[in-house]
């Protein structure tokens, strides 16, 4: 029920993402930045914002900010913070040190899986604040009974990415979260963890008249503790809905923050527009600018490893050859082809597919053997050689092993590494050679000559028969499909010359195929 | 005995740490309960760090350069494991896990730290009459206020407490007190001196600095806690200045301007600046009045842009973490009860006026503006160093009041940070050295000014001031110091040169343009 889909509204989305940084120490200070630590043992006299104490910038995390810069394709400038002031116990300085009208990141832009690109206003860096567990009937500050505070959490560095007005959907709201969350990841700024709140979102969400312009947006809500990307779709569902019932009834939209309660399902007021804070933002005097060397700021985007996007067109391209041609994937089990390679990408295979098939893998064979068994085990997957996998999809293309057996020697690979060859072996699986196979069907088809003349005139429901019957001579080691072919090719042959029972042995002629 | 005579003795072992440290804790003993200079003498501390520095002179070792000497502390600094009050009740019961970097220095470098000095509470005033545990008292004379806020600092230093002193000095927090009880007091170049440790009051003015009986003194502290700290992000990549050289240099040469536009005092202390101007003269400085015109606009520059800052500062004092907590029904609650029981009356105003002044809206018309003045202060100054090495001006319009005669009246008080909230707003040294009294036989400062860093010059300037004025103790008074530089500004190549024989000004040469 988007209000998409309600005609004559529109639903517009901004997004702002708060990210953890992967440092190894806080904002301003040396302590640990870690999650899961016994409460307040990661504190010192400057993120507990003790009187007399100063913070020092952490160089690492300016870094870090340059990087998803970098990867948003935004202006990196001279920047400052600045501090907000309001108070909350879990925020021990009374202040948050942020940036404000100078931030590290300009302008910029992400574009998604789906090819939709989406605006970035800024990326700029923050400290987070501590962590408040309100003990009491409703899990919120005012009619707590009392609350637990750990400040563990308080000072560790935050980049704060704000898109513009530019999503038009819950659907397109994840996708953009989730391929943020990718990039961030990609950059080495985050490990992505929402669960453990690396990532959270804040959701500015408004409808207005179906095609009305740009600028003529809705009164929008900003609503807060958005920590899954069930919960933001949840959320602004549920926003665009009310706000669209509230307009068809003739009403305005007012201005406010809104708390997203997962239990109910539902978005509640947290404060109007009268009771919003009054930040008081003013330049931070305990900090100097942040001005990066022109050098670095270029050295540090240099180094920067693929981007999903980049890596999704590049598997792409060597699935399907350059460009968006049919893709051999949209045919085959995996679906749309952008799918695939989204999930490829995401799940961190795209390199081991890029390698098979530049081996010489079948691309679509590799897709599918990746998505389904490999993506299985992950880790293994990621440790596979390419090479080792692009033997073993040879194996299975040319018959060597049916689908089964080849599936079973993948997940040995995946368990353990090794070569196909000696695992196959091992298992005995190898043992079917061209040879044996053409054997079997020597055997079969001088065993049942009557079905082999029906099969030769054009009955093609006898052939399963005889598959069957080449594939129990064989012990299973010849799967269906192989068994199939081999008896094709033979059907072919035998216009030429004489039935294999009718001439003793074929064996020696036959012996040549390969 | 002088800080450094004081420490002399006691490397060479002439004297012991102990000794030194009794004798002043006797003159503590004698005189505090008039004085009031202390919110806590930490007598028995001083005494084990007395020892400890004794053996380790028995042992051969150099305990520094400041080696027994007894040093006090404003109460806003921070101490390992001794309660730092900031002289406010919002603090009760808060004791730091550790010190200062400015005290480590001094720690490391000998010194003994025997108290902590009262000051207007969180350094907002210029009697320490704004003290949560009461006023303290000019030694000079018990009736009249010692300035402020660093007064405990000055008093204790006056009434001989110990030879030195550390302040700070927002808007004049050092120079003024020092001026009222007749010491010398150091506001050093912004980021010189480490604020790791300083409970912050306006961060982008505030400065550590001594306070001392002589120049000699003040510039042996400041070589000792001076010098970058990577604690502190605006600290300065400088090292300690070298400052015990320069003291006996003499100034001739130099250029020297006196500040017109803040030569609006009384005219007992405008006469004494006038005579250390002379003095200089005599001494073969070349001496002008030189006009800063920006700095009319300086106290008002400053009193937007202090409580702003301190408005953000103070917000940390919430009940949540540290001190004292009112309880209430709800948080919100709590915050209130807390922040009206723990805060003093003028902290309060600041902070008010300081949530005022950077509130949407008027943002732009208070704190942008006055933000603005301060460059415009800052090029005003610059234009004048053009020409001058130094500059001279009073530290305060009036010699010591009467306790209890401006707390009434805020802005009254306020006029008496008039000449020195202009070097906090530029960052620049400034300095106030005892020279002569006033009409009623108090103390008057001079304050020396130099560009950012102008450290050697301005206790060139300082050194020659104290000679002439009789070394430290002397008093020139009424009528000593005399007109001497009616033919100085001839001096001045180039600019300046050829105003010579302008204004008649008690002898000084034509006023000097900054623009």
């Amino acid at each position: 029920m988007t209000a998409g889909a309600v005609p004559g509204w529109d639903l517009v989305v901004g997004l702002e993402v708060h990210c953890e940084l992967l440092t190894a120490t806080k904002l301003f200070c040396s302590c640990r930045n870690a999650f899961g630590d016994e409460p307040n043992t990661n504190v010192c006299p400057v993120c507990l914002g003790l009187p007399g104490s100063l913070p020092v910038l952490n160089a690492r995390a300016v870094e870090l900010a340059v990087r998803v810069g970098t990867a948003l394709r935004c202006d990196i400038r001279p920047s400052i913070f600045h501090r907000k002031n309001y108070f909350y116990p879990d925020m021990p300085k009374g202040y948050q040190i942020s940036q404000y009208d100078a931030p590290i990141n300009r302008g910029g832009w992400l574009d998604l899986p789906g090819g939709e690109r989406i605006r970035i206003e800024r990326a700029h860096l923050e400290e987070d604040t501590g962590k408040t567990t309100h003990v009491g009937r409703s899990g919120r500050i005012h009619q707590a009974g009392h609350s637990l505070v750990d400040y563990n959490r308080a000072g560790v560095p935050l980049i704060e990415t704000v898109s513009a007005p530019d999503l038009r959907s819950a659907d397109q709201a994840r996708a953009y979260v989730s391929e943020l969350r990718a990039v961030l990841v990609a950059v080495g700024a985050s490990d992505g963890k929402m669960e453990e709140g690396s990532l959270r979102v804040d959701a500015n969400v408004s409808v207005m008249v179906s095609g009305a312009p740009g600028t003529a947006l809705g009164t929008r809500c900003e609503i807060k503790n958005l920590n899954s990307l069930r919960s933001l779709g949840r959320a602004i569902e549920y926003e665009a809905a009310r706000q669209t019932a509230v307009l068809e009834a003739g009403q305005a939209v007012v201005q406010e923050t809104r708390h997203w309660n997962e239990a109910e399902s539902r978005t509640t007021l947290m404060r109007s527009k009268e009771e919003a804070y009054d930040y008081r933002y003013f330049p931070e005097p305990d900090l100097v600018p942040i001005v990066g060397d022109q050098r670095w700021q270029v050295a540090v985007g240099a180094d920067l490893p693929a981007l999903p996007a980049e890596r999704r067109a590049r598997l792409s391209d060597a699935l399907n050859g350059v460009g968006e041609a049919p893709s051999p994937l949209r045919s085959g089990a995996g679906g749309d082809g952008r799918e695939a390679v989204a999930t490829l990408v995401e799940l961190d295979l795209d390199g081991l597919v890029l390698g098979a098939v530049a081996a010489g893998a079948d691309p679509r064979l590799a897709v599918n053997r990746a998505l389904n068994e490999a993506a299985a085990d992950l880790v293994g997957a990621r440790r596979l050689d390419p090479g080792a996998f692009a033997r073993l999809l040879a194996m299975e293309g040319d018959g060597r092993l049916s689908a089964t057996q080849a599936k079973a020697v993948l997940a040995e690979m995946l368990a353990g590494g090794g070569d196909p060859v000696a695992i196959a072996q091992a298992r005995g699986y190898q043992a079917l050679t061209a040879e044996a196979l053409e054997a079997a069907v020597d055997e079969v088809l001088a065993s049942y000559p009557d079905e082999w003349s029906r099969y030769l005139s054009g009955d093609v429901k006898v052939g399963g028969f005889l598959v069957g019957q080449i594939m129990k001579s064989t012990r299973g080691r010849s799967d269906g499909k192989a068994a199939a072919a081999a008896l094709e090719q033979r059907s072919r042959r035998s216009a030429k010359r004489p039935l294999p029972g009718e001439s003793g042995s074929g064996k020696g002629r036959l012996s040549g195929k390969r | 005995m002088t800080a450094l005579e004081t420490a002399a003795a006691v490397r060479s072992g002439a004297r012991s740490a102990r000794e030194v440290v009794e004798g002043h804790l006797a003159t503590i003993q004698a005189r505090e309960g008039q004085i009031h200079a202390f919110n806590l003498v930490t007598a028995e501390l001083a005494l084990q760090t007395a020892d400890d520095i004794d053996q380790q002179v028995a042992r051969g070792e150099d305990p520094g350069p400041l080696a027994g000497v007894p040093v006090v502390l404003k109460d806003n600094l921070c101490t390992r494991g001794v309660p730092t009050t900031c002289s406010s009740r919002i603090l009760d019961g808060w004791v730091p896990p550790y010190d200062a970097t400015v005290v480590v220095r001094l720690r490391a470098a000998g010194a003994v730290v025997v108290g902590k000095a009262n000051l207007d509470e969180f350094a907002m005033g210029s009697s320490t009459e704004n003290s949560a545990f009461g006023p303290t008292r000019n030694p000079r004379d018990v009736g009249r206020v010692p300035g402020g806020s660093s007064g405990g600092s000055a008093a204790a230093v006056a009434a001989n407490f110990a030879p030195i002193a550390l302040g700070s000095d927002t808007g004049g927090s050092i120079r003024q007190p020092a001026a009222l009880c007749g010491v010398v007091g150091v506001k050093p170049t912004y980021g010189l001196v480490s604020r790791y440790g300083l409970v912050a009051f306006a961060s982008s003015l505030d400065q550590v600095g001594p306070l001392a009986g002589t120049v000699a003194d003040a510039a042996a502290v400041l070589e000792v806690v001076a010098g970058h700290d990577p604690a502190d992000s605006t600290s300065l990549g400088q090292p300690a200045p070298a400052l015990a050289g320069v003291l006996g240099q003499g100034v001739a040469g130099l250029r020297i301007g006196v500040v017109s536009e803040l030569m609006k005092g009384s005219v007992d202390v405008d006469a004494r600046v006038r005579e250390a101007a002379g003095a200089l003269a005599r001494a073969g400085a070349v001496v002008e009045e030189v006009s800063v015109p920006a700095v009319a606009h300086g106290l008002s520059a400053y009193y937007l842009i202090a409580p702003a800052e301190a408005s953000s500062n103070l917000a940390r004092y919430d009940g949540v973490r540290y001190g004292l907590r009112v309880d209430g029904p709800d948080v919100t609650s709590m915050y209130g009860a807390t922040r009206a029981a723990g805060f003093g009356a003028e902290v309060k105003r600041r902070i008010m006026l300081g949530a005022y002044a950077l509130s949407a809206g008027y943002y732009d018309a208070y704190y942008g503006q006055a933000q603005r003045v301060r460059t415009l202060i800052i090029d005003s100054f610059a234009a004048a160093y053009q020409r001058f090495d130094a500059l001279l001006a009073p530290t305060s319009p009036t010699t010591a009041f009467r306790v209890g005669e401006k707390v009434g009246d805020p802005l009254a008080m306020y006029l008496s940070d008039v000449c020195t909230t202009a070097a906090n707003l530029t960052g620049h040294p400034a300095m106030s050295v005892p020279y002569g009294v006033g009409d009623d036989g108090l103390p008057v400062g001079v304050q020396v000014l130099a560009p950012a860093l102008g450290e050697p010059v301005m206790f060139k300037v300082a050194a020659a001031l104290e000679r002439a004025a009789g070394g430290g103790g002397g008093a020139p008074g009424a009528g000593s110091g005399g007109a001497g530089m009616s033919t100085a500004g001839a001096g001045v190549a180039g600019a300046g040169a050829g105003r010579a024989g302008g204004r008649p000004t008690d002898g000084i040469v034509g006023p000097v343009g900054t623009r």
